[in-house]
């Protein structure tokens, strides 16, 4: 490094130097406004379209400038997960430091080129700014610091789950879904941005994001707490459940996500049967009230609403038809889907409670609807929907031509029938799969092939199936084809069943969307079956009632009516569960506490002396 | 009656008096006080008085999450913002164990010499207007601006640029941005005959800057003198060159010494630091250009993100002299504990008090500003 030389006291014509500044171009910057670069961090934009409230900019902010505001005329929309909340910024507050861009779910907040703010002084307050899409004073705004792939805070990617492979699942009845490992469920949980999206799509409101957050801060325990605040059913849950929360969840606006559902899972897995009792027993009265409630039906929505009433100090008995509790979440769900035990685990928290259940049970043949009213002081009916419904179509009413819900149920009991060389399946839906997976597991074990045809009314992407059931179920071998009506049943000479007929379908629905399908009937196709399955929907079984209390209640398109605790017009009888919503596991457990808070409220939770005593 | 421990209240001399410079006085750097006691244009006694800027940033980075303090950290030192920022990242990444791309650790070093560039043309302008020279100062904060410039391209933010985070930094550099970089160094390094002309072999500056505040090496090693201000003493220690962190030790630079460690030669450091600040870019750019890949390791979403228990110190060398920070986390989603050591604290207190005695009145504000200390970073 040369030496700068002080020492040098220069020449008397040093100051001539001076001169070349004149042929200099001044360092004086022009008045005017100067544009800023493009990834300047001003003022805010929001893209109100894209926003959905979540507040995760909220939460993010390490000034605590910015606020959710409720704006006027904005979606709200829980099942989809939009809030109609939109981040207002106190500038006097905001360092423009753009995390909130940088951790934005839905990437719809970014920052702007503007950084002049002018205001008079009866506008001293306006710090305080709403911004949308254009800034803010209705100016438009260039872009400036907004968000890229590269520049991502929030970790879009789920953890995968592990499974067992097609070829080692498709011949038996082993649970397919491996759950997730401690380090899993742990990056799994640290995914969630806390905005309780799921909390609010959840039927039951679940609270998702505390039970969560235990996870991630390795209390399991604290996790099945929160669940049992609003959720007996978390074993079959963390399973089956059509997971709305999941749906609404604000990571999957643009990545896929939190598996809430794996994580309940793994949850209730990771906690000691025993001690999932004793926090299920938490919060229980320990007094009686000496009022009696019966509920039929070993359901999800039955055993929900028992658990709350016994809870409450209630005494409750249910009755059940079938030898076990559980109603489809197991005579409907095959085994690979909602192994038995863990289930068993589930209604036996609710039976350490003190809820007796008299299984094989029917109400309407062993016991009457009167016999019931006349024991006990409320009666729930939570029985489910147990027939399947007939297409109608010539030939169904062949006896080899059978119901998806009962195919199922005969599995589960392990009743012994003939399984069938070849199946077509008609039906779209989960149901659908579930038989006809089923069907294919048996016929392997069986026969060592499968030739199990499913046809669906649907286009394929309108399937009302989850993806993953109809992914997994072409991995095992089903044949699935979209867009096929039913016609008819085919018999051989002798009159047997072998195989249905079905057409293209042109259009399922009618210019009013009037269920109508229409079909061309030049593209006719045999399906070779020596049994036909409908899975077309299900039914309640109301036989029971007998026909005075039938004719006593109010009807509506079939569906017994309720109110919006689901009381009926009866004011002994309340109904809950799927005979009410039509088919939904989490749906049922939600009707069950509603129900439970009803006659709660109507029975009183005060002590008995009688009973105390 | 008087009580026996009663003592008459001592009075200074009659020709002794009191001066308060500052909170905000044109010759302290920020805002910061000093109360000298003086003997007609003497100083007797020189006494710090912090806290103007005192908002307890060590205390505030123990109430956010590890991702929030990197909005907080720019602003202990505002003219020099890169090292904050970099000294944070470096202590949690090494509780974390995360590595930091190569190509981030380059864009790194490349900011941290801007930032230096920056600040020590802020400085020199600083201490030539102490002296009674204006021009020094408004060309150092003109073709300062140029750095900041080019910071507000890469980052978005001009003075606090809050770009580099725990895992490296936020997005990469924009197209161009190279090119402009050389050009700006170009004309800064074109622009160095003109501020020797001006300031430093001129004979007004170099008069009033000798054998003003001398600092001797042993004292500046006991008080923990570090930076140009303990180069200036002819001792070569620098943190870039004797405990290499990110990639300064894939670079080839020298570090600049005096030996006479007065004011004069505070300033020369930083003139030959500015040259070799620019040969230290030249160098990143000439090598960027060949190192692609991602810019920031994975890190876990800001708001459910736990340190593992630990503690990190790590220490970087600012334009001030040698800041760490001392990070200690008990392994929650927000910092146990955060001490910032910084170079200014020392320098602008016990250094500062201890040279003003015996220093003329004129040359008190030419002693701090030779010091180049930052106040926000003592009152920190």
């Amino acid at each position: 490094m040369a030496d700068i030389s002080y020492k040098d006291k220069g020449s008397i014509l040093n100051p001539l130097k001076n001169l070349q500044f004149f042929g200099r171009k001044p360092v004086t910057e022009p008045l005017g406004p100067r544009p800023a670069s493009k990834n300047y961090r001003g003022f805010h934009l929001n893209d109100w379209d894209a926003c959905i409230g979540c507040g995760t900019c909220q939460k993010v902010c390490d000034n605590a400038a910015i606020s959710m505001v409720r704006v006027p005329n904005a979606i709200e929309d829980p099942v989809k997960g939009i809030r109609p909340l939109r981040p207002a910024i106190d500038y006097g507050r905001c360092c423009w430091c753009a995390l909130c861009v940088d951790v934005c779910p839905t990437a719809a907040i970014s920052l702007s080129r503007e950084y002049v703010h002018v205001c008079t002084e009866d506008q001293i307050d306006s710090y305080f700014m709403l911004p949308d899409a254009s800034g803010m004073h209705g100016k438009p705004f260039a872009e400036g610091w907004a968000k890229t792939e590269t520049t991502d805070l929030i970790d879009l990617e789920r953890q995968e789950m592990p499974e067992m492979a097609p070829e080692s699942r498709s011949d038996n009845f082993d649970e397919i879904v491996a759950g997730y490992d401690d380090q899993q469920a742990l990056l799994e949980a640290s995914r969630c941005v806390q905005c309780g999206m799921c909390h609010d799509a959840c039927p039951t409101h679940m609270d998702a994001p505390e039970y969560i957050r235990a996870i991630w801060e390795g209390r399991a325990e604290d996790a099945v707490r929160w669940m049992y605040q609003s959720n007996p059913f978390s074993h079959v849950c963390g399973r089956v459940c059509t997971h709305r929360c999941e749906t609404a969840c604000s990571i999957g606006s643009r990545g896929t996500p939190i598996a809430i559902r794996w994580l309940k899972r793994y949850a209730m897995d990771k906690i000691d049967h025993e001690q999932v009792k004793a926090i299920a027993a938490e919060g229980k009265v320990d007094y009686l009230t000496g009022k009696r409630v019966a509920i039929i039906g070993a359901g999800p929505a039955g055993l929900t609403a028992a658990y709350d009433l016994v809870k409450k100090g209630h005494q409750v008995e249910v009755f059940e038809g079938l030898d076990k509790a559980g109603g489809m979440t197991r005579f409907g769900i095959p085994e690979y889907r909602m192994p038995y035990d863990k289930l068993d685990q589930d209604v036996d928290v609710i039976t350490s409670l003190g809820v007796k259940i008299h299984y094989n049970c029917r109400i309407g043949q062993d016991r009457s609807m009167d016999e019931l009213q006349n024991k006990f002081d409320a009666v729930v009916l939570a029985i489910g929907l147990q027939k399947g419904r007939s297409t109608r179509i010539p030939g169904s009413d062949h006896a080899q031509v059978r119901a998806a819900v009962d195919l199922l149920r005969m599995i589960t009991l392990g009743e012994k029938f003939e399984i069938p060389k070849s199946a077509v399946v008609i039906g779209g839906g989960n149901v659908a799969m579930d038989i006809a997976r089923s069907m294919a597991r048996l016929q392997r074990q069986e026969y060592g092939e499968v030739r199990m045809t499913v046809t669906a009314l649907e286009p394929r992407d309108q399937f009302l199936a989850d993806p993953e059931e109809v992914k997994e179920a072409l991995e095992e071998g089903v044949v699935i084809l979209d867009s096929r009506g039913p016609q008819a049943c085919t018999l051989d000479e002798e009159g047997r069943l072998n195989g249905l007929c079905t057409w293209r379908v042109l259009s399922i629905f009618d210019e009013n969307h009037r269920f109508s399908p229409s079909y061309d009937d030049t593209d006719e196709q045999i399906h070779e079956g020596e049994i036909v399955i409908e899975a077309i929907g299900q039914m309640a079984d109301i036989g029971l009632l007998g026909e005075d209390l039938t004719e006593a209640l109010e009807w509506n398109r079939g569906r017994l009516q309720v109110d919006e605790n689901g009381r009926t017009s009866e004011a002994w009888l309340w109904s809950a569960g799927d005979c009410v919503n039509g088919p939904d596991v989490v749906h049922a457990v939600a009707d069950g506490h509603r129900v439970a808070a009803s006659i709660d409220a109507y029975l009183g939770s005060q002590e008995s002396v009688e009973a105390g005593a | 009656m008087r009580p026996e421990n009663y003592q008459a209240k001592s009075h200074p001399p009659s020709n002794e008096y009191e001066l308060f410079i500052g909170p905000n006085h044109p010759g302290i750097e920020g805002n910061y006080a000093f109360k000298l006691r003086l003997h007609g244009d003497t100083v007797i006694e020189g006494k710090a008085d912090a806290g103007y800027l005192h908002r307890g940033f060590e205390k505030l980075m123990e109430g956010r999450l590890w991702i929030q303090n990197i909005a907080l950290v720019p602003r202990i030192c505002v003219p020099d913002p890169v090292p904050m920022e970099v000294a944070y990242s470096l202590a949690v990444e090494e509780l974390c164990g995360l590595e930091v791309p190569e190509r981030a650790q380059w864009i790194r070093v490349m900011q941290l010499e801007l930032s230096r560039l920056a600040s020590h043309l802020f400085t020199f302008g600083g201490h030539a207007a102490t002296t009674g020279m204006y021009t020094p100062s408004y060309w150092g904060v003109a073709d300062r601006d140029l750095i900041l410039d080019l910071f507000e391209e890469l980052s978005g933010g001009r003075v606090y640029h809050i770009f580099n985070i725990p895992g490296g930094i936020r997005r990469d550099i924009p197209e161009g941005f190279l090119e402009r970089v050389s050009s700006t160094l170009d004309y800064i390094e074109s622009r160095l005959p003109d501020y020797d002309n001006l300031l430093f072999t001129n004979q007004v500056f170099v008069t009033r800057a000798k054998d003003v505040g001398i600092l001797n090496q042993e004292q500046a090693l006991e008080w923990g003198v570090t930076g140009p201000n303990l180069r200036a003493t002819g001792l070569t220690f620098d943190v870039r060159r004797d405990d290499p962190y990110l990639v300064y030790d894939q670079l080839e630079f020298e570090v600049a010494i005096e030996s006479a460690g007065d004011a004069w030669a505070r300033a020369m450091v930083r003139r030959k630091e500015l040259l070799e600040s620019i040969k230290i870019i030249r160098q990143v750019l000439a090598r960027l250009p060949d190192i692609q890949g991602p810019v920031r390791a994975p890190i876990p979403n800001p708001l459910a993100w736990n340190v593992p228990a630990g503690e990190a110190y790590a220490r970087v060398e600012s334009s001030k002299g040698e800041l760490a920070y001392y990070v200690v986390s008990n392994g929650g989603d927000k910092p146990y504990r955060v001490h910032v050591r910084g170079p200014s604290s020392m320098h602008a207190v016990q250094v500062l008090e201890w040279l003003s005695v015996g220093a003329r009145i004129e040359d008190v504000a030419q002693i701090m500003f030779s010091l180049d200390a930052c106040p926000p970073e003592v009152d920190r």
